[in-house]
């Protein structure tokens, strides 16, 4: 068998940048509620607030380092694999992505240090202020990203001219049509994110009945967030979608599992799409559905996939399971904020076992659904890597090889395997040191001010010699 | 629509980040490089925590040149990556063992061996990758339309692995020169002992590469041989630094042979710069062949000129903070 450098290339890209995303997605999500824990600190003067943020501050700590490991690996990507989508883009790809390190680069510079170790050393508002620079900041390089990857879904503000893209007006370009839609809907994601991970966290410290009063009041705060979150990420995706419906309609068909454009088109909630026949089998479906939200109309006509060739059809399982993933677990999340809603009847939320055992088996949901999310609107796109105008075949570096591609995907799947393995398992070492263990907070002499995120965390990374 | 030049603007930004990277970078890689053979693991302890603070600030300059390079000379980025694309991967692969070893080596009791192989192989094998992507720099890159069309392993040849292992040494001799600079004692007095090796190693490499390239490359010859002959001040800076160095070493001088150390390596480099100008994708592509859109160099330098003051700034203030000797189980753990 050949193999396929465009191929293989798009599963190395898929597979470093999903390793990748995990970690900004968490930390975004978790420099907002360790901000608002300061505020909420800082206002009333209660220590447990503080307590709390100090525990997290650990987590962001390790997770922060963890997103800066795999993020030197992105940059280079373009370049190996996609080089000549790199090049037909430079002019707009290179200033953004850029403006994303350099964001990242000032973040850590400056308020990432004095959020890690410069708590007894800075007054109490700047250290505040830190806190939410720090959160700022992080929406800030998500935006810039963002607003790079919305560009090759949505591109504008730009000409073609001898095989380069111009940027005729970067306000266009930048702001393009989908990149609102994807920050609102990845910013509540990563809220959602933090949320779920800080109730999973603390309903694992309440069923050990550890620190039951400051667990209690996490998981009470990360509850209702997502009481508020989970309902309007629902609406938000289906703008979103909406959207989606406007500039890549073979997405949206491909998500629906929908061949031939109609209306009165089902909402299937089972099927299987065959792509060499065109069709699906075993389809099980509500009537009109599909129609009624992408239309606001029964009988609105929703796009199929036969209206493009063959060839310019996305693969349409793998986006139609995917989509179904990741509205499942939005679903599920939503049920949760309500039944974590009915139970504070009684005061039972922190108590009730099996709502506890729940939450904290849905913390490793969420990390699922931004993933399946990025799936469907990545691979939806395809064969386009710029929508519409450039092809994942004509962006690949032409001097690649299949065995090149496939040396190195190889390669970064067993680095990655054991730098992930390292790092979860570390931070499953600070999970169960859990809130009593201070020494990250004591004060340290001056040389342990150093800079870098591991170093809040003062976990060790196993048992001393001959222990156990 | 171009009232100023700001490729060569760009030129200078790009240069100098590499030069901060290889000169901050370079230390810390050479401390990595050296740890198999320091004597002891208390000496280990000391060396990594004298670049513990320091090293991810180091390798931030990394990042910011890929991307810029990407922004300001797309041409190189594109070409450059494919043709090392193998030796990349080693480099990043390299990096990361050695960046994830930094954070779990002081944390770790039974598995320290473990962390300590991740850190002196990773340091190891980014520098020599390093070093490769000099050498198929000067040996010249295979385009055709502004995209490589080479193969696979074109950037593996004796020139090439000359001067990786070349700058494994040169690494390594900054890492000696920084511990005699930040330790005492029993590890200093180790590092004094290997420093003129490494030197010696240093200087065959130096030798062998400057009269292979001009023979090599006509164009190089061309350049040192008859038209600039201002430029050989360089190469003779270069041989006092190392001199230096020998001095300096034999002196009991703690500071002086790691700065001329960075004098050897920045005069080197410069020459090198001066053996290529203005080709940046050699041998045919220059600086201006490789520049992005105007407005889009200059919509990314409004941002820099902002954020390079303050990271050289806050990059002066945490050596300053961690200034002086590291002695034996102090702090970072």
């Amino acid at each position: 068998m050949e193999l396929d450098p465009v191929l293989l290339s798009r599963i190395q890209f898929a597979f470093v940048v999903s390793f990748h995303a995990i970690f900004p997605v968490f930390t975004i999500g978790l420099a907002s509620f360790i901000a608002f824990l300061e505020t909420r600190g800082y206002r009333s003067g209660d220590p447990n607030y503080f307590r709390l943020s100090k525990f997290w501050i650990k987590v962001f700590a390790v997770v922060f380092g963890m997103g800066v490991v795999s993020g030197i690996v992105m940059s280079f990507q373009f370049g190996t694999n996609w080089s000549n989508f790199a090049q037909a883009t430079a002019n707009f790809m290179g200033p953004i992505l850029s403006y994303e390190v350099v964001t990242a680069f000032f973040l850590e510079a400056a308020f990432l240090g004095i959020l890690l170790f410069g708590r007894d050393r800075v007054p109490a508002g700047v250290y505040l202020f830190s806190a939410y620079m720090v959160a700022i900041g992080t929406f800030i390089s998500s935006f810039w990203i963002l607003s790079a990857n919305s560009w090759m879904h949505t591109p504008a503000g730009v000409e073609l001219q001898e095989g380069m893209y111009q940027v005729t007006s970067w306000s266009a370009a930048i702001f393009n049509p989908s990149l609102w839609y994807r920050f609102a809907h990845m910013g509540l994601a990563s809220f959602l994110t933090g949320a779920f991970v800080v109730a999973a966290v603390s309903a694992w410290f309440l069923l050990h009945k550890r620190e039951v009063d400051l667990n209690r009041k996490a998981l009470s705060m990360s509850l209702w967030l997502i009481l508020l979150i989970a309902p309007a990420q629902l609406v938000v995706g289906d703008l979103h979608g909406l959207n989606t419906l406007e500039h890549q309609p073979m997405k949206v068909a491909a998500m629906e599992g929908n061949w031939e454009t109609s209306g009165n088109v089902p909402l299937l909630l089972f099927a299987w799409p065959d792509q060499e026949a065109q069709t699906n089998h075993l389809e099980v479906g509500i009537p009109g559905l599909a129609s009624l939200i992408l239309k606001h109309d029964v009988e609105g006509e929703v796009p199929g996939l036969m209206d493009v060739p063959r060839e310019e059809q996305p693969p349409v399982a793998i986006v139609f399971w995917t989509f179904r993933l990741m509205v499942t677990i939005g679903l599920a999340m939503i049920a949760f904020a309500f039944i974590g809603l009915w139970l504070r009847r009684g005061d039972r939320y922190w108590r009730t076992p099996w709502f506890l055992k729940g939450l904290t088996w849905m913390g490793v949901t969420p990390f699922v659904a931004v993933l399946a999310g990025w799936f469907v609107t990545e691979i939806g796109r395809s064969p386009w890597i710029i929508q519409g105008q450039m092809t994942y075949a004509q962006g690949v570096t032409p001097s690649l090889t299949g065995g090149m591609a496939l040396f190195t995907l190889v390669g970064y799947i067993l680095v990655y395997a054991v730098v992930f393995a390292a790092g979860v398992y570390y931070l499953l070492r600070v999970f169960r040191a859990g809130l009593e263990d201070e020494s990250g907070s004591a004060d340290r002499d001056e040389v342990e001010r150093a800079k870098r995120p591991f170093s809040a965390a003062h976990v060790s990374f196993d048992d001393a010699e001959g222990s156990k | 629509m171009e009232p100023f030049d700001l490729t060569l603007i760009w030129a200078g930004i790009i240069a100098f980040g590499i030069m901060m990277y290889v000169l901050m970078d370079g230390f810390d890689l050479g401390v990595g490089i050296l740890f198999p053979f320091a004597p002891n693991e208390e000496a280990r302890d000391v060396m990594m925590n004298s670049v513990a603070p320091v090293w991810d600030g180091n390798e931030t300059w990394l990042v910011l040149g890929g991307a810029g390079l990407l922004a300001a000379f797309p041409l190189v980025y594109t070409i450059l990556l494919p043709a090392l694309y193998i030796g990349v991967f080693l480099m990043l692969a390299g990096l990361i063992f050695r960046g994830v070893a930094f954070e779990f080596r002081f944390k770790s009791n039974r598995s320290r061996h473990l962390w300590n192989i991740a850190f002196a192989g990773g340091s190891t094998l980014a520098a020599f990758a390093q070093g490769v992507v000099v050498g198929t720099y000067v040996q010249g890159i295979e385009t055709e339309g502004g995209v490589y069309v080479g193969g696979a392993f074109d950037w593996l040849t004796p020139f090439t692995v000359l001067t990786g292992l070349g700058l494994v040494a040169g690494y390594a001799l900054l890492g000696s020169t920084w511990t005699i600079m930040k330790t005492e004692g029993q590890i200093q007095a180790w590092a004094r002992r290997i420093t003129p090796y490494l030197l010696a190693a240093v200087l065959a490499v130096f030798v062998v590469i400057s009269v292979w390239t001009p023979f090599v490359k006509e164009a190089v010859f061309e350049r040192w041989f008859s038209t600039l002959h201002i430029i050989w001040i360089l190469p003779v800076l270069a041989l006092y630094c190392a001199w230096k160095i020998f001095r300096s070493v034999k002196q009991d001088s703690d500071g002086t042979p790691f700065i001329a150390t960075m004098g050897l390596f920045l005069f080197t480099y410069l020459g090198l710069l001066a053996s290529m100008w203005p080709y940046v994708v050699p041998p045919d592509i220059t600086l201006y062949d490789a520049a992005s859109a105007w407005e889009s160099q200059l919509f990314l330098l409004l941002g820099l000129l902002f954020v390079i003051p303050f990271v050289l700034v806050y990059t002066a203030w945490t050596y300053w903070v961690f200034r002086g000797k590291v002695r034996p189980g102090e702090g970072y753990h």
